[in-house]
């Protein structure tokens, strides 16, 4: 068994009176695709917000390679190698595409900026983009061009977070191949809606309901998961 | 390339009016370069990372003081009183960044307001020091630059120029560096920033400090070429004025604030040759600007035909 490389314990992070994560277990093993699901407001993205260390959890631990972070800010938990896409684009709308990726290899000390934006660029397909405003870009290639920032961070782990979301169907085939092709140099934790996508892509599943872990296996396990099919379709529809 | 050799002909083109404009103009346009070195400064912090910053009169001020009280003081000589100036401008930016950058936008503003203020006040109060109100005047012996008198209007105007060429030559340098990206990204994006590994707190604390040296050797050069250190200069009007300059010139051009202080310069001057309420004319000007060319002069000609400049 490959060895864990991010590793949660028991992560607690509550809003209010809403425990949005509330004692989550999960350990990301070296070079696998690890899918997180859930319903809506499952708090999937708080769980990954609290890996990357945009919020700081209530209780728990968090380890990257057996060094705890739990503490770190975010900045630096990137630098140690735990880069993070967002849900909603986050680009630098106003710098061109080249710019938006040299942001990311320069913040890790890259040498040869131009290829290595190059490379990244030309890992998502957009290498001839790169003098054009990011914001003139169509909504599939922002969302591409957030994914060569991420890769041009060289990170350890990639935490993607709704990647396809919005990509029409062709595009959707062709990031599919992009994510197949990071691992197992790259550990990539992904959330994703599109069950299609996670099922094709996902060596382990993870599924997250009202914030604690509800099941994990393998895509097959996972599909035949009562408790899931409930989650998912409610107890009434699952029964008929 | 371009680049470089359009920055280097407008510093031709200000030599030559040197020896072709009549004294009163050459004059004032030694004042509007030491004002665009300040407004440059600005425009760092500003135009360039999006802070926007109310309480620059500060750093001015914080040059000015440093280095005229060096020399009224302490009979310290021109020269390193500049550059003592400098250091005094990076330093009270830093000091103030420290605690204005835990707050942005509309707190920032506040923050540093306020911090100005109390510079202003500061002086005021402190006036057996300072001077207060009524200022220090800087005698001919005090303004000696390598050798050249600042009282006379042409060695004064190589010196304004050659600081105001310094400083456009290492801005254009500052923009076009890894660190220049660095700039847009706070202005542009300060949370994707921190999810690339930057640490923007650090980063903007760095781009004020730099911003404060600018506006730090803008307020020793006025004090020591133009021979007076006063209260007003510290006072939210000279926090204002680098902002008007930036705005009308182009924020974020390496070229827009020069541009903004001599059309702002000039039109003060003309305006008020006119009528008492010249401020109103100005006023008016900058709504129309506001109106129909919110990126300033410079910054509408790049969008639409220079995209290159920098």
């Amino acid at each position: 068994m490959a060895a864990v490389i991010l590793s949660a314990k028991a992560l607690v992070r509550s809003f209010g009176g809403l425990r949005a994560v509330d004692g989550v277990d999960l350990d990301l093993l070296s070079g696998e695709i690890h899918a997180l699901i859930g319903p809506n407001g499952a708090g999937k993205t708080t769980f990954v917000s609290l890996l990357s260390g945009r919020i700081a959890p209530d209780q728990g631990q968090i380890t990257l390679a057996g060094e705890d972070i739990t503490r770190l800010p975010a900045h630096l938990r990137v630098r140690k190698g735990i880069a993070y896409t967002f849900q909603i684009t986050s680009i630098y709308p106003r710098l061109s595409v080249f710019d938006n990726v040299a942001l990311a290899a320069q913040a890790r000390g890259a040498g040869n900026l131009k290829a290595e934006v190059h490379a990244a660029l030309l890992r998502v397909g957009m290498a001839e983009l790169s003098n054009q405003e990011a914001a003139t870009l169509s909504y599939g290639h922002q969302r591409l061009l957030e994914v060569a920032m991420g890769l041009a961070l060289n990170p350890r782990v990639l935490i993607l977070d709704e990647p396809t979301q919005g990509l029409a169907s062709g595009e959707i085939a062709g990031f599919v191949a992009l994510v197949r092709s990071l691992v197992p140099q790259t550990t990539v934790l992904l959330i994703e809606h599109n069950m299609d996508v996670v099922m094709d892509l996902a060596q382990r599943i993870t599924v997250l309901n009202h914030g604690k872990v509800l099941a994990q296996g393998s895509p097959t396990e996972i599909r035949s998961n009562r408790a899931v099919q409930a989650a998912y379709l409610g107890v009434d529809h699952a029964e008929t | 390339m371009k680049i470089w050799i359009l920055h280097i002909a407008v510093l031709l083109a200000l030599v030559l009016a040197q020896l072709v404009l009549p004294p009163y103009h050459a004059n004032n346009l030694s004042r509007i370069l030491v004002l665009a070195v300040f407004a440059m400064g600005y425009n760092i912090s500003f135009g360039y990372a999006g802070l926007l910053s109310l309480g620059h009169a500060l750093l001015f001020a914080a040059g000015m003081y440093g280095a005229g009280m060096l020399v009224h003081h302490a009979g310290m000589p021109a020269l390193p009183a500049l550059i003592a100036g400098g250091l005094a401008g990076g330093a009270m930016a830093g000091l103030v960044g420290l605690l204005a950058l835990r707050t942005a936008g509309v707190s920032f503003m506040i923050v540093t307001l306020m911090f100005a203020q109390v510079g202003f006040l500061s002086i005021l109060y402190f006036n057996g020091v300072t001077g207060g109100d009524e200022g220090i005047a800087l005698t001919g012996p005090q303004r000696q630059i390598l050798g050249l008198d600042m009282t006379q209007d042409t060695p004064r105007f190589w010196v304004a120029l050659i600081l105001f060429a310094i400083a456009l030559l290492v801005k254009l340098a500052l923009v076009q560096s890894r660190f220049g990206r660095l700039m847009l990204a706070m202005r542009e994006n300060e949370e994707r920033s921190r999810m690339l590994g930057l640490n923007p707190f650090g980063i903007k604390l760095k781009i004020l400090v730099i911003s404060g040296v600018f506006s730090g050797v803008a307020g020793a050069a006025y004090a020591l070429l133009f021979g007076y250190l006063g209260g007003s200069f510290a006072s939210v009007q000279y926090s204002i004025l680098p902002m008007l300059y930036v705005l009308l010139g182009g924020a974020g051009t390496v070229l827009g604030p020069l541009l903004g202080a001599g059309l702002m310069f000039y039109l003060v001057d003309f305006t008020s040759g006119l009528t008492s309420a010249y401020l109103m004319v100005v006023g008016a000007a900058l709504v129309v600007l506001v109106l129909f060319a919110p990126k300033g002069i410079l910054g509408t000609l790049r969008e639409r035909w220079l995209p290159w400049l920098p």
